[in-house]
């Protein structure tokens, strides 16, 4: 029984290290399951019970957070930032981005960047723990 | 202070045999001590020429913890979450890359270039993860406040 349940926890790893890896690729749950070697039904089943929340919604996470980090540290534009993290409608972004956040992209970029317009390069070196005196 | 050195680093594997096999067959390190002490299979791997650090390979299970906790802990380990993690340093990064896909070790994060080096994260068979970085010289006076491995 433990070993089975040990099988079965990292094959439902190796199925959320994919989608660490390779969020921005149009990651299905059949080609995660397959990652799993497990039927599409058991999979995300199985991923619910053994990490506390749906393939799906994990995978949205990671791309928000991806999509969190670019927003800050990058003057891509939205939509861009959008496709880059692996969403396929400027659409269903939003709404998720608004879900998990609280706010839309734009507010957060704002919000977390209080000078916009100055080029990244500024801003990360102007900001780097200062390594003088 | 008087403390001078991490001589040794303990990780839980799930098999000592399959960990070695990975540890030594994949990733290249050497076997330091493989000793049956009677109690328990001491076994510590090393990086080749690092003989001084130590990497103890653990088996959780009784008596040192009873059936039902090393049971957790072998599930925590296959669910990545006992927090198990090893950082080591390459002088380059995406020929070490290399080298491990083609001996089919499991990645996950490909080599990218950041702050502080080249690095990527590669998983153990069991759920530890191992990162691996070609790091910048740093800054002597520098607070080391990089971030590690957002992954």
């Amino acid at each position: 029984m433990s070993r089975a349940v040990e099988e079965s926890n990292r094959a439902m790893l190796r199925a959320r290290d994919a989608m660490d890896r390779a969020y921005a690729e149009p990651l299905d749950i059949p080609t995660l399951a397959r990652v799993a070697l497990v039927s599409e039904a058991h999979f995300i089943r199985t991923f619910r019970a053994t990490f506390g929340e749906t393939p799906h919604r994990y995978l949205q996470r990671r791309r928000v957070e991806r999509a969190m980090s670019l927003l800050m540290e990058s003057n891509r534009d939205v939509t861009d930032i959008c496709y880059a993290v692996g969403f396929g409608s400027l659409g269903t972004f939003s709404r998720t981005f608004r879900q998990i956040v609280g706010q839309s992209p734009t507010e957060f970029r704002r919000a977390r960047r209080p000078t916009p317009g100055v080029p990244s390069c500024f801003t990360k070196a102007w900001t780097r723990p200062s390594s003088f005196g | 202070m008087t403390m001078n050195a991490i001589s040794r680093s303990q990780i839980y594997v799930l098999d000592q045999d399959e960990a070695l096999d990975f540890y030594v067959g994949k990733l290249g390190m050497e076997v330091n001590t493989d000793a049956d002490l009677g109690f328990m299979r001491w076994l510590t791997v090393n990086l080749p020429g690092d003989p001084e650090r130590e990497i103890l390979l653990e088996k959780p299970g009784p008596p040192a913890l009873d059936p039902a906790t090393a049971e957790q802990v072998r599930e925590l380990l296959t669910k990545g979450a006992l927090g198990g993690y090893l950082f080591m340093t390459t002088d380059d990064a995406y020929k070490t890359y290399e080298e491990l896909v083609g001996r089919g070790v499991e990645i996950t994060d490909e080599p990218t270039e950041r702050s502080y080096g080249i690095d990527f994260g590669i998983r153990d068979p069991f759920g530890n993860k191992i990162r691996i970085g070609q790091m910048f010289p740093r800054d002597s006076n520098s607070q080391g406040t990089d971030q590690i491995g957002c992954g």
